[in-house]
């Protein structure tokens, strides 16, 4: 089994010899503007017979991507009349609260978005049928005017999709490839905004999408590989290429799911089940949480200021704290970090690529926190310390009365704090005790700030993976198949008809199975989980009701009107205290889940083979507080199981630098993670 | 006082900062109507024990309650002066917008934070309560001519003493609203905020020092004086004026100037509103504290890296004369205030712009336009819909204006079409940006919106609207042009009509198979319109944002035959 994440600068390969139980890790740089290349490149570094490879699983930030860069295709919509402008009106939101400034561009040109006579009401009825040669006319305008992809977005199609059903299969009749996305096939829930933006964003992505999933299928068949092609989705699930190629949105998230599904079984391995995750980025740090070994999903993200995406998808939070953000002092005389970036080009000061402001990194850099060397990345021979220094000093430094040193400090404590926010963000705003949970920093900047967020949030210990730079090719191979659904009910509990509940329930039971079925993988087991969004009439956020469902042979036995009951008072009162009396309950959306559990792996074939003691490579000062240390260098992959290095020390392996502080130590675990909490019986 | 450094003071900035947005995420989480937990119309923060004056409020609630809450804060202060009693566990509650600012829907609950037994600072919630009673439902009333004919008031009571809740005001609060559960519900979450804000100060002061905290909440109100003069060193001392006008007050058909004179001296400022309209007969009248909040927004709009803090307001001189639509004394009615704060926002923009043309947007469609549509069903259950509608935001030099976005005084979001035809009877038989309603320039203002919504019920419906700038429009910037104005219709037996006061009007009868139809402003343009790029002029017509005829009448026909 394979998995391979292609991230902005490298991609990073996890391979798992199921016949042996070893795994072996690889990094190549990605490739451009194809990463196909570099994507098969990766591999047959590692496996030079694809012939032997069962599975390999993508995680992809080339949806994240192609939206973030508007480079998806040109596309039309064909929609209800009067409905034209759905996509650009957005939810009458603006990007930023203070000043008022900015515009907005959708993704779809109002050229291109025609309208058709059709109309159903809420209640499912159809006011005016669909007008099918208005249909066609459309479609063959957009086509001729050259959109690569078409969306179908008609109002209240999630309560009828006979209009949309009709529309979507006259325009498929005729246009020419598989790029046809209807609103109610991609998200049949109440909310046009949300649900068009969410399929316009399907069709944009689909021609570039499939298209590159496809280069990449033919090149590994090419290379004689016969096995399963799958691709991580924003849930944290995978599916095969050929759904991502249909359902491209889902892929939004990918790369990050991915990252976080490896956090969480890597914690769980190691006997954390409570984890908090950390992957700082050149201009973001994005954190997950994960309670008793679970993930949790948010229903939409916002990919950018009008750009809903709808699907379920793992929980991450981002805050503009990253390796490249910028610190500045303002007028006021207070230190800020961001929301400004140097990004990773040009990067830091010291990176020497034109950036005269100072980041984040500088400060690491000039602390001698990062060896100046040998940098990460390997663009470079050497990073300019001393530039980095004369940015700080004068930046940060002279405007605070600052020492270069106190300045660098500054920096640290200021970002750290803002990273530590976002910890409780996560965590204490959400009814979760930090105190009980793990920090598990990846990517390659995260553990240098692993200490700071012990002694800021109250963490017990920082764990941090054995290779923090390929958790995300690790979550790949090991992610479950997963399919989401949602069909919007909006009904009374009282009024409800559980026979058309269950028929429903069993319309996705019947496809997500399928979809098991035909997968060539093998599944330890099968999982359905169903939830409701319920709330009182007259309230406007719902809650997620998991519902007890029986599931035999396939076949789903509904639950009673009061257990729904049972289960919605029991998550109101859990999150707001207490009930409503006479309150009157309302069922939104059915939600369900059907999922493959794949085989996991043993992780202690990537522990650490050496049994010689370990000895530091050398020494360097390293600034802590207010003092300059002799800090012991050692070689991180070289340490053998059990070892404890009290800080101060620095852990060094090719794509990531470990910090360990005074007062603090690093503790090598059975499975080669470095376990760093306050040092046992003083230092 | 102990003295801090300043990388101290950046993380406690950020600490505190978290704190107040918090109390707003509990609030938004917890709210029963939708006007709080959707629409995020609800703000919290802390609060100086002595002066009331803002110490670090909340990101995420209504622009406006920034600057205006600390006038709540100030009642409470003197209530408890006046009683003389004030104890660890009190909790006031009120809504009488004389005394607080902005409209009797906000219900205000104000609870000194007490350390070891001594006063620390104010925590404080506002919430936009569903229905307080009055005359009309959801309480825009756009006939008021006092305040009780708007809603019920609430002077600054105790709701709780030491910590024990009195039942009683519960009891009074609930038989005064039409909707006694989402009171409750909304009371719940703005209790709970509070409770958590004190859970947080707790953990805080525990960590850090009631010194370093106290010294660091004194730090950042100097932090924020010094952030604002040096702000207003760097614009250039001068005096300008702008004049800009309401279309009547609901009542008397008749304008109403708002007038305002920007001064600018080295590092002071003086925003003089002597010569608008004294107070009205109708509910567009705002009390004092509104005013001066409403002079922060704008200010804060202007330089949006300021922070929440009540130092902002140090070097600025808000002058109001008595006897003023601005300065409005109880019992007149303010329940139409946002319309005023919307336009005093306006001419403040006018004046900054004619002294700074390139850091200043253009006016936004300047309205909220309250319209809600009510009725039986045919089993007899009322439903009244309500909701605000959107407009195009200013030009810029930087940009064109935004199209279709929320008002500068709100961050709320427009509920989806299919939620409201799901919950009402009703039908969006448009729901579209309006073309040729964007403010003409070198950049062009955003659209404003077209929104016709037919009548489903048999029973009809009636409906209100509270709504302005349809007399006077939204106005450009250097040079820039105006943005078409607020045009409401309504169907009646197959003909269309206006209202006689333009956009405000109450019970107009809808039988089944009727609409209205709302065409709000677009944004005022920016620079000359000779300035325009050809190809974004030629473009806006490919796309049917502004027709051809308008085109050439606007910009001249050096648009035509431009490549796209």
């Amino acid at each position: 089994m394979v998995g391979v994440d292609v991230g902005g600068t490298f991609t990073d390969i996890f391979v798992l010899n199921e016949t042996d139980g070893t795994a072996h890790v690889g990094k190549v740089p990605t490739s451009r503007p194809d990463q196909s290349s570099g994507f098969l490149a990766s591999i047959t570094g590692l496996v030079p017979d694809m012939g032997d490879i069962a599975v390999v699983v993508h995680g992809t930030t080339a949806g994240t991507n192609a939206l973030l860069e508007r480079k998806g295709a040109r596309i039309g919509v064909i929609c209800t009349q009067g409905l034209r402008d759905v996509l650009e009106m957005r939810r009458r939101d603006r990007p930023r609260t203070w000043g008022l400034r900015g515009e907005f561009e959708p993704i779809v040109d109002r050229r291109d978005r025609l309208e058709v006579p059709e109309r159903t009401l809420a209640d499912g009825s159809i006011r005016t049928a669909v007008d099918l040669d208005a249909v066609r006319k459309a479609a063959e305008q957009l086509r001729e005017e050259g959109c690569a992809a078409v969306a179908i977005l008609f109002a209240n199609a999630y309560a009828n999709t006979e209009n949309e059903d009709l529309a979507v299969k006259a325009v498929r009749d005729i246009w020419p490839d598989e790029h046809v996305s209807c609103s109610s096939e991609i998200l049949p829930e109440i909310r046009e905004f949300e649900r068009f933006s969410t399929t316009a964003l399907n069709a944009y992505l689909q021609p570039e999408i499939s298209g590159y999933l496809g280069r990449l299928e033919d090149a590994l068949t090419k290379g004689g590989f016969d096995g399963e092609f799958m691709v991580v989705q924003s849930n944290g699930g995978v599916m095969d290429a050929q759904t991502a190629c249909h359902l491209p949105v889902r892929t939004a998230l990918s790369g990050p799911a991915a990252g976080v599904i490896a956090a969480a079984y890597i914690a769980g391995s190691a006997g954390y089940d409570n984890v908090i995750t950390g992957d700082m980025g050149g201009t973001s740090f994005d954190v997950s949480l994960i309670a008793e070994g679970k993930s949790m999903l948010a229903p939409q993200t916002s990919i950018d200021f009008g750009m809903v995406v709808r699907t379920p998808m793992i929980e991450i939070t981002t805050i503009g704290a990253g390796g490249g953000s910028i610190a500045w002092v303002d007028k006021g005389g207070l230190l800020n970090i961001g929301p400004q970036s140097a990004g990773s080009d040009p990067g830091p000061v010291a990176y020497g690529f034109g950036n005269d402001r100072p980041t984040v990194t500088d400060a690491n850099i000039v602390l001698g926190r990062i060896d100046p060397e040998n940098p990460i990345g390997g663009k470079l021979e050497r990073l300019d310390v001393e530039a980095a220094g004369r940015a700080i000093e004068a930046h940060v430094g002279t405007p605070l009365g600052l020492s270069r040193i106190e300045a660098a400090e500054a920096i640290l404590r200021v970002a750290n704090s803002r990273m530590a926010g976002a910890l409780r963000l996560v965590s204490v705003e959400r009814g979760f005790d930090p105190k009980r949970f793990a920090f598990m920093p990846f990517g390659g900047g995260g553990a240098l700030h692993a200490g700071a967020m012990l002694a800021e949030v109250g963490i017990a210990r920082a764990v941090i993976p054995r290779y923090p730079g390929v958790t995300s090719a690790l979550g790949s191979v090991i992610a479950d198949m997963r399919q989401d659904f949602v069909r919007t009910v909006n009904v009374l509990l009282s009024a409800l008809d559980a026979d058309h509940l269950c028929d429903i329930m069993q319309g996705h039971i019947d496809d997500g199975l399928a979809m098991l079925d035909a997968a060539k993988t093998k599944f330890d087991a099968r999982e359905t989980t169903f939830e409701l969004d319920m709330a009182y009439i007259g309230q406007t956020h719902t809650l997620s009701v998991p519902i007890p469902v029986a599931v035999k042979d396939g076949r789903a036995r509904p639950p009673t009107r009061d257990q729904i009951a049972e289960a919605f008072d029991e998550v109101y009162a859990q999150t707001f205290g207490r009930l409503l009396p006479n309150g009157i309950r309302r069922i939104l959306n059915l939600r369900s889940a059907i999922t493959g559990k794949r085989p996991k792996f043993d992780l202690t074939t990537l522990a650490p083979k050496n049994t010689n003691p370990a000895k530091p490579k050398h020494t360097r000062k390293v600034h802590f507080g207010d003092a300059w240390f002799d800090t012991a260098i050692y070689d991180r992959l070289e340490l053998p199981v059990d070892t404890i290095i009290k800080g101060p020390a620095i852990l060094e392996q090719p794509d990531t630098t470990v910090l360990i502080e005074p007062g603090l130590q690093g503790r090598v675990d059975h499975l080669g993670n470095t376990i760093v909490e306050k040092t046992k019986g003083g230092s | 006082m102990s003295t801090i450094d300043s990388i101290t003071l950046s993380v406690l900035a950020g600490r505190m900062e978290q704190i107040a947005d918090e109390m707003d995420a509990t609030l938004f989480r917890a709210a029963f109507n939708p006007i709080i937990a959707e629409a995020h119309d609800a703000s919290h923060g802390l609060y100086h024990a002595q002066s009331g004056g803002t110490l670090v409020q909340g990101k995420s609630g209504l622009p406006i309650f920034v600057g205006v809450m600390s006038f709540a804060v100030q009642a409470v202060i003197e209530k408890a002066a006046k009683d003389g009693d004030l104890a660890d566990g009190d909790i006031f509650i009120f809504n009488d917008a004389h005394i607080g600012g902005t409209h009797l829907s906000d219900m205000r609950l104000v609870r000194p934070y007490f350390r070891n037994g001594k006063l620390f600072c104010y925590l404080a919630s506002v919430g936009h309560w569903h229905d307080v009673g009055g005359a009309v439902p959801g309480n825009y009333n756009p006939a008021a001519t006092d305040v009780f004919q708007e809603a019920f008031v609430l002077p600054p009571v105790r709701l709780a003493r030491a910590g024990v809740v009195n039942q009683d005001i519960i009891d009074i609060l609930l038989r005064n609203t039409r909707l006694p559960q989402s009171a409750m519900g909304d009371l719940n979450g703005q209790l709970g905020a509070l409770d958590l804000g004190q859970r947080r100060m707790d953990e805080l002061l525990d960590e850090y020092g009631d010194g370093t905290i106290s010294a660091a909440l004194d730090a950042l109100g100097d932090r924020a004086e010094t952030l604002m003069r040096s702000e207003l060193s760097s614009l250039p001392d001068g005096t300008w004026e702008a004049r800009d006008f309401l279309d009547n007050d609901g009542i008397v058909d008749e304008p109403l100037a708002i007038n305002v004179k920007l001064s600018i001296k080295g590092d002071r400022m003086v925003l003089d509103f002597t010569g608008s309209a004294p107070q009205c007969a109708g509910p567009v009248n705002i009390a004092l504290p509104t005013t001066v909040a409403t002079a922060y927004v704008a200010v804060k709009h202007i330089f949006p890296l300021l922070p929440a803090n009540a130092g902002v307001m140090r070097p600025i001189e808000v002058i109001v004369p008595e006897d003023s639509v601005l300065s409005a004394e109880f019992p007149a009615p303010t329940g139409g205030y946002t319309e005023t704060i919307l336009r005093m926002i306006d001419v403040i923009f006018s004046t900054f712009a004619q002294a700074v043309p390139d850091r200043i947007v253009a006016n936004a469609y300047g309205t909220i336009n309250a319209l809600s549509i009510a009725g039986k069903r045919s089993n007899g259950q009322p439903w009244v819909m309500f909701s605000f509608y959107g407009g195009g935001h200013g030009a810029s030099i930087e940009s064109d204006g935004l199209n279709h976005g929320n008002a500068p005084i709100s961050t709320a979001t427009i509920p989806p079409m299919e939620i409201l035809e799901a919950a009402y009877p009703v039908m969006f038989r448009t729901w579209a940006l309006r073309p040729d309603s964007a403010g003409p320039g070198r950049r062009r203002g955003g659209l404003g919106a077209v929104y016709e919504i037919e009548v489903l019920e048999e029973n009809g419906a009636e409906a209100f609207l509270f709504g302005e700038r349809g007399r006077f429009a939204p106005k450009g910037i250097a040079e820039g042009q105006e943005a078409a104005m607020n045009v409401f219709s309504y169907e009646n037996d197959g003909a269309w009509s206006h209202p006689p006061l333009s956009s405000k009007m109450r019970g107009i009868l809808l039988k089944q198979g009727e609409a209205v139809r709302l065409e709000t402003p677009g944004g005022g343009g920016y620079g000359p319109v000779e300035a325009r790029d050809t190809s974004a002029i030629a473009l806006d017509v490919a796309r049917d944002l502004i027709s051809a005829e308008q085109a050439d009448m606007t910009y001249g026909s050096g648009w035509r035959g431009v490549a796209l």
